[in-house]
C-alpha cells in the first residue's frame, strides 16, 4: 500500500463516518459505490469536497465522478496526476 | 379528543437515559458527550445501521427514540408526527461555520442534508419503510393541543392504524426525547 493510498484511505473513513472500518478493510480496487463499500449519492459529493479541500483538485465535470470514484486505485492515479497540492 | 389514557407506549431519552413505559432500559455516563451516549445507545440495540453514524445530532435522538419504542411494535400504518423548539439549528451552526470564510469555503454535503428539521422524520420512516403521513412541528413549547388532534384526525380519518408522535429536541448537547403512540 502506497503513503497516498493509505492517507486517502484514512480520509474517507474520517469524512464519511465508516464506524468500524479500518484502512486494511478497504481493498485498492474494491467498488467505492454499490456492492463495495456501500456509498451514496452524498458520499459522493463529500469526496468531491475532500478532493478539492484536500488536493486542490477541482472536479466540473460530474460525468468525470464515475471513473475516478470506481476504488482507491483510479482515485490515486487521478489524484497523483491531477493535485495542486 | 385525545386523551392521555389512549397512549400506549412512551418512550423519554434525556439525562443520559432511556425509559421506555417508566421503565429505565439505558443510562449513560453523565460525563460522555451526547455523541458519545448516542453511540453506546446504538451499539445496545445491536442492529446493523450504519447510516446511523452519518446522522447529525437531532436524527440519532430522534432515531434512538424510534428504536427504543417500537421495539417488538407492529409498524403497519403507523403515522409520524413531531415537533420540536430549535429545528435544525444546531446543525445550520455546524453548516453555517462551513460556509463562513470566502478563503475556505468547503460546504460538507452530509451536514447540508440535516438543515431541515423533519430530516429526522425521514430518517425514522426510512428506517421502519413508513408510508404513511408525516408531519413536523416547530414551537416553543410541546403544541399539545395541535399534535393530539392531528393525531386524533389520522386515527379517525382512517389515515393511520396507529401515530408514534412527540418532542424531540436537540441544541448544543441539550436534548430531550418524549415518544408516544397513540
Amino acid at each position: 500500500m502506497t503513503a497516498l493510498n493509505e492517507e486517502l484511505k484514512r480520509k474517507i473513513i474520517d469524512v464519511l463516518n465508516l464506524e468500524d472500518i479500518t484502512p486494511t478493510d478497504i481493498k485498492d480496487d474494491e467498488a467505492l459505490f454499490d456492492e463495495g463499500l456501500g456509498l451514496d449519492s452524498i458520499d459522493a459529493l463529500e469526496l468531491i469536497v475532500l478532493m478539492d479541500k484536500d488536493y486542490g483538485i477541482k472536479l466540473t465535470d460530474p460525468k468525470l465522478g464515475k471513473s475516478i470514484f470506481q476504488s482507491i486505485e483510479t482515485m490515486v492515479a487521478y489524484i497523483s496526476e491531477n493535485r495542486t497540492k | 379528543m385525545l386523551e392521555k389514557i389512549n397512549i400506549q407506549k412512551t418512550c423519554i431519552i434525556e439525562g443520559h437515559q432511556i425509559v421506555v413505559d417508566d421503565k429505565l432500559v439505558w443510562s449513560g455516563a453523565e460525563v460522555l458527550p451526547f455523541s458519545d451516549f448516542a453511540k453506546e445507545a446504538f451499539l445496545q440495540l445491536k442492529i446493523d445501521y450504519p447510516k446511523f453514524y452519518k446522522m447529525d445530532a437531532l436524527s440519532k435522538l430522534a432515531f434512538l427514540a424510534a428504536e427504543y419504542i417500537l421495539q417488538g411494535e407492529d409498524t403497519d400504518e403507523l403515522a409520524l408526527v413531531l415537533a420540536n423548539k430549535s429545528a435544525s439549528l444546531d446543525t445550520d451552526i455546524k453548516h453555517q461555520k462551513s460556509i463562513q470564510d470566502a478563503d475556505h469555503f468547503y460546504p460538507r454535503p452530509a451536514t447540508f442534508v440535516y438543515t431541515l428539521a423533519n430530516i429526522c422524520a425521514g430518517e425514522i420512516g426510512i428506517r421502519h419503510g413508513l408510508q404513511t403521513e408525516n408531519a413536523f412541528f416547530v414551537a416553543e413549547e410541546f403544541p399539545k393541543e395541535t399534535i393530539y388532534s392531528y393525531v386524533d384526525y389520522l386515527l379517525k380519518s382512517g389515515k393511520a392504524k396507529r401515530v408514534l408522535c412527540g418532542w424531540v429536541e436537540y441544541f448544543q448537547e441539550e436534548y430531550r426525547a418524549l415518544l408516544y403512540i397513540f
